[in-house]
């Protein structure tokens, strides 16, 4: 337990767990109503095509079915972000992947629905398929989005920070290198599912898995067109999202339009493949990476080129591109700092925010960077980190506003805890150590659409019977943000957490919080909560004050009971909140949050500022088999900076799973399309999509470092996300140091394993990994000078070499 | 979810009667045992049977017994079973040590030894749902007449991926077949037949009962599958390996099998002269085997991994089985 907290910082149940353990937890396809249909959807069986004809009268033949739509019903194109808003419920014109939905049938039966979908006729006009970000580069024609500028590039983007010629030029030594990081998928038990009720009076319910109700609230207020008033969309337990359930998506309008036009309650429940379809996973990103560096390893400056196959639509993809260069700034000081970011549409499952969403991608070529020019200047890879952590309470060249910065602590204890320094280069060969760090955001600082309303809200309400309600609309994906929520209101009032109810994710019930992603809740509701927490206790405090004639200062909250220990007198918390309540009426007090304000003000500076930012240093043990090339890891000491631990039992568990995923990417999960077969996804299934199982998964030592960060709610600041980023870098590392050669790939495959070791023994250069980069016409960077530089945030007048006033 | 489609369920209880029904259902017809591999290939409409002839009463299949100097094994034996028998882990550990690596606890608790041999072959352009079999215009093996694997080939090259078949091959086993015209035994490695669609040489109407292996005295046997994962995954290729030793622990007879790379479990030719008379020590002989079976294997792109890693593997891979000979 943390000094002065009685709940905050110890190892407690999740409120929900009893019921997830016994089985009793309502997920969405638990949703049953009465009369209600099932829905299933007709996807494109082709890759990129027009969309000649879609006759559904053979499907609404069939028995059991009752409705058949198509995408001419909801011509509202919407999308995550406002400046993509390239999706339909159903397809109109075209398909631009296989997967697309462009129909979809309510039926009695999901049996007869599934049926149906073989009776529907569609007439496909098949267009050249763009597979790769390369093609995309180079065939701007046929578009995938006919009404995008630059054919199919999506986006640009280029910034500079400082001048990075000069950078360069004063370097002792440069490092340079191309890297692959392979797309993967979210892979949450779950998968999505929805069910929709549409009642005579003109009111739409949806019941969905989704991390985000508040977005889709407003997407299909957008698509439908009704008011968001008549609008309740209840985000239900998510069995896991990891940032794959935070898109609206086709089938929760689907089953919205179905329920409207048969009055009649309609669900689905995608198969794994499908949601396989859904993906809005990780990009698959080509990265070049240039690092300059003096004599002894500071860094002077650093230029990062990111090529993102994005798949079908944008879906996230714009805020993606930016994050593939925002963090890199965040860890070390880079005083000179450019980047170049380009997305490009392919004929894939689009792809949008997965855990880490666009950082881990180049934090896996820097931090093998930096072990590249370890061993280049012969100094230990621990030792060229710690001496140029960026400094707490700094801005950094990009103007992120760093608070506590615990990185220097999380290396040393990893270091310390697996004998790093007496075993790193130095075990027998075929084992290995890797070390690496990360830093991620503790919630976006912008939300997703322009607005200056709060980020966050939750409300309290004390009963007279000494029940306390939090109703706030964040969404609990098996995070435990629920749970976050009980305990903030507990510590606040002294009471015990199981009692407290707690009411979520209910645009009709709930204040609005923005979503489950970026791992914003601790942070954000914590604030909010801990704000309406403190008010009611408050409102408790003044009236106990003035009914005992004792001053308020007196009078303190704990184990369920409020004491004014100078009288001897101790009341039950209900008595308590019954005297409040006859002085003050109802007790129903609110808080809420909105992040700082930014501090970059250059175009792009939305990206990548959060109220605060959590760091982690991982180190693993692998074996390597030489003859297979399997990779095989012994164990992880992984410490996390995490500011304040809420509840220490539910951190770790954050971390292992991150380290679990993490492990998952750098060593298996890949998203692979067969490029010469039409682009089908070659293996949309949990047996051949392969991620971890118990028995490959290692021991994880964990630490916590608690460095509370001011911003944070206690200090809190975030974990779901973070420990992941050190994985993939750090087994690549390790590899390294056990075999002598580098994957500059992620997965870190047996073949590739294997196809490194080949080019060592054949004397060429002793890596595998990517060769080459496309060209692309980089538009010319928006510049901007560093705070260091006497900076203001914005960006220079183009062509002045000056700060714009 | 993916829905099974309709169909008739029968439940015989003895061997004659479910040879009966297959008989008068014909090619309408599948028996099926555990399921694990039958239903899901069902969901996706890999295989279509009308009428499904359960094993589940069929309590004849259950036997597991010392006879004509060797073990029998009952069709329907689950592999849990088979993985934990301890006269299998004395007398034929690479046999039991394949069935206790096969895809994961629950699945071993529900599948057989009789579905495990038959298993239906695999590819992943063919174990895939109706509608990503659609997409592509659906493949030789069901309702296209296109191979994606190697669309010059007349022939399906979908993997035999049993962990059991190569293993059974090794140790010289003989399938137990009841059909119309009555009982019969073949040899393991005659069973198998190197078409990734017609992959078995049994009569559409014949049953497996059971299996039989035979106890020879100064035999060793080991198997090794490779795969991502040390659970759910079917190999990606499967070494067995069977020798008698001499008194001096010199090779008297050896048998060598390559598993899932191709259509049925593959004898390694040729290799009495490298190794018949040479001791385990003897790493060159080793090495020159594992060359031969090297040179044999053939994979082709349709499981998981790159297939030039897994034909590059195959040598190591040979070369551990062959020394997991070793007497313990
Ligand atoms: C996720 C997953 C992972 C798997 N991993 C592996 C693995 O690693 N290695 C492996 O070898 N297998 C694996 N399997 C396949 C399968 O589970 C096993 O091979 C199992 O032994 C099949 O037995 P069953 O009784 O369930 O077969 P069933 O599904 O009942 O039958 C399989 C086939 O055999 C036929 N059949 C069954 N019994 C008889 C009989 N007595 N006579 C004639 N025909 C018969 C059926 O008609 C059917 O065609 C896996 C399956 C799944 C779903
Ligand atoms: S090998 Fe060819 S014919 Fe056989 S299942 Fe695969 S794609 Fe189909």
């Amino acid at each position: 337990m943390s000094e002065g907290h009685r709940i905050i910082g110890r190892n407690l149940r999740k409120i929900d767990a009893i019921d997830k353990v016994t089985g009793r937890t309502r997920y969405a396809d638990d949703v049953v109503l009465p009369r209600m249909l099932y829905c299933k959807l007709l996807r494109s069986p082709v890759a990129h095509a027009n969309i000649k004809r879609i006759d559904l009268s053979g499907a609404l033949a069939q028995e059991g079915v009752v409705a058949a739509i198509s995408g001419e019903t909801m011509p509202t194109a919407y999308g995550i972000l406002p400046v993509s808003e390239d999706e339909h419920a159903l397809c109109i014109d075209k398909v631009r992947f296989i997967g697309d939905p462009v129909a979809a049938v309510a039926a009695e039966t999901e049996h007869a629905a599934e049926l149906a979908l073989d009776a529907i006729e569609l007439e496909l006009e098949p267009l050249e398929t763009i597979g790769s970000v390369e093609k995309a580069i180079n065939t701007p024609e046929p578009r995938i989005h006919p009404g995008n500028r630059r054919g199919n590039i999506h986006k640009l983007v280029s910034l500079e920070f400082g001048d990075i010629e000069q950078a360069f030029a004063e370097a002792d030594h440069v490092e340079e290198g191309l890297f692959h990081y392979g797309g993967n998928t979210h892979l949450a038990m779950e998968q999505h599912a929805a069910v929709a009720d549409w009642s005579p009076d003109g009111r739409l319910t949806l019941w969905s898995s989704t991390q985000t109700p508040h977005y889709v609230h407003r997407v299909l207020a957008k698509v439908l067109d009704l008011p968001a008033a008549q609008v309740r969309v209840i985000a239900t337990p998510n069995g896991g999202g990891f940032g794959g359930k935070t898109d609206p998506f086709n089938h929760e309008l689907a089953v919205c339009k179905l329920a409207m036009l048969t009055g009649r309650p309609v669900k689905i429940c995608l198969t794994r493949e499908e949601v396989f379809y859904c993906h809005r996973g990780r990009h698959a990103t080509l990265i070049q990476a240039r690092t300059a560096v003096k004599r002894d390893g500071t860094i002077t400056g650093m230029h990062f080129r990111t090529l993102l196959d994005g798949g079908a639509y944008g879906s996230y993809g714009v805020a993606s591109t930016f994050y593939t260069g925002a963090l890199q700034t965040v860890t070390y000081e880079v005083p000179h700092y450019r980047f170049d970011g380009g997305r490009l549409f392919t004929n894939k499952p689009p792809c949008g925010p997965k855990r880490g969403h666009g950082t881990p991608q180049p934090r896996f070529a820097l931090e093998i960077q930096l072990d590249r020019i370890a061993a280049a200047l012969r100094i230990d890879p621990a030792d060229l980190r710690l001496q140029q952590i960026q400094p707490a309470n700094s801005l950094t060249s990009n103007y992120l506003r760093i608070g506590s910065i615990g990185l220097a602590k999380c290396i040393k204890t990893v270091v310390e805890a697996s004998g790093w320094r007496e075993r790193y280069g130095k075990l027998e060969r075929g084992r290995g150590l890797g070390l690496a760090c990360s830093s991620y955001l503790s919630g976006a600082g912008l939300p997703i659409y322009w607005n200056e309303m709060p980020h966050s809200a939750a409300t309290v309400k004390l009963d007279r019977g000494g029940g306390v309600t939090v109703f706030c609309g964040s969404t609990d994906v098996g995070q435990g943000s629920d749970s976050v929520l009980a305990f903030v209101v507990a510590e606040e009032l002294g009471i015990d957490p199981y009692q407290i109810r707690v009411v979520t994710a209910d645009t009709d019930l709930t204040p609005v919080d923005l979503g489950s992603y970026s791992s914003r809740v601790t942070v954000m509701t914590g604030h909010a909560t801990r704000q309406a927490a403190a008010a009611a206790r408050e409102r408790v405090r003044s009236g106990v004050a003035e009914k005992l004639a004792v001053s308020g200062e007196q009078i303190t909250f704990a184990d369920g009971k409020v004491r004014v220990a100078e009288k001897g007198i101790e009341l039950a918390f209900a008595e308590a909140v019954a005297i409040a309540e006859a002085r003050h009426g109802t007790i129903v007090t609110s808080g809420s949050y909105k992040p700082p304000e930014t501090a970059g003000k250059f175009k792009g500076a939305g990206v990548g500022p959060s109220p605060a930012y959590s760091y982690s240093a991982g180190i693993v043990e692998v074996e390597v088999d030489e003859q297979t090339g399997f990779v095989t890891p012994i164990k992880v000491w992984m410490a996390h900076d995490i500011g304040q631990a809420i509840n220490r039992s539910a951190v770790i568990g954050q971390v292992e799973g991150s380290v679990y995923m993490g492990l998952g990417e750098a060593l298996m999960e890949e998203m692979v399309y067969r490029e010469k077969r039409n682009l089908v996804h070659k293996i949309p299934s949990m047996l051949e999509y392969k991620s971890l199982t118990s028995l490959e998964m290692c021991e994880v030592e964990t630490f916590l470092i608690e460095d509370p960060d001011p911003n944070g709610p206690y200090g809190a600041k975030e974990v779901g996300q973070g420990p992941l980023l050190p994985m993939p870098p750090a087994i690549a590392n390790a590899v390294y140091d056990a075999v002598g050669v580098r994957v500059d790939m992620v997965p870190v495959t047996p073949s590739r394993v294997m196809a490194a070791l080949d080019a060592a023994a054949r004397g060429k250069a002793p890596r595998h990994g990517p060769e080459r980069m496309p060209q692309v016409s980089w538009p010319e960077p928006t510049r901007v000078t560093p705070p260091w530089a006497g900076g203001d945030g914005h960006a220079q007048r183009p062509g002045s070499g000056k700060q714009a006033s | 979810m993916l829905r099974l489609p309709e169909f008739s369920y029968f439940q015989p209880t003895t061997i004659a009667e479910a040879v009966a029904l297959k008989d008068a259902h014909g090619d309408r017809a599948m028996f099926v045992s555990g399921g694990t591999d039958l239903y899901p290939n069902m969901k996706r409409r890999q295989q279509e049977p009308r009428v499904v002839i359960s094993l589940a009463k069929v309590d004849q299949l259950n036997a597991i017994e010392m006879r004509d100097g060797g073990i029998h094994l009952g069709a329907k034996l689950t592999l849990t079973s088979l993985a934990s028998d301890q006269r299998l882990q004395a007398g034929w550990p690479a046999f039991a040590h394949a069935a206790s690596s096969i895809a994961t606890p629950l699945l071993r608790n529900m599948g057989t030894l009789g579905g495990n041999l038959c298993l239906d072959t695999r590819c992943n352009y063919y174990d895939q749902s109706y509608p990503w079999r659609k997409a592509l215009g659906f493949c030789m093996k069901k309702d296209g007449d296109t191979c994606w694997v190697a669309p010059s080939s007349a022939k399906c090259w979908a993997v035999q991926s049993s962990d059991l078949a190569p293993v059974v091959a090794a140790l010289g086993g003989r399938i137990e077949l009841v059909g119309p015209k009555g009982a019969r035994t073949l040899a393991a490695e005659a069973f198998y037949n190197d078409d990734g669609i017609r992959y078995l040489n049994k009569e559409p109407g014949e049953l497996v009962t059971g299996l039989w292996l035979p106890e020879i005295a100064g035999a060793r046997s080991s198997y090794i599958k490779v795969a991502q994962r040390g659970s759910f995954d079917f190999p990606v290729l499967g070494v067995a390996a069977w020798a008698r030793f001499d008194q001096q622990q010199k090779i008297a007879e050896l048998r060598l099998v390559l598993g899932a790379i191709a259509p049925a479990p593959r004898l390694v030719p040729d290799l009495d002269k490298l190794l018949i008379g040479r001791s385990l020590d003897d790493r060159q002989a080793i090495a020159a085997a594992a060359e031969v079976a090297w040179r044999l294997a053939r994979p082709l792109d349709n499981t998981d991994q790159a297939f030039s890693w897994r034909k590059s593997v195959v040598k190591p891979y040979v070369e551990r089985a062959l020394l997991g000979l070793a007497a313990r």
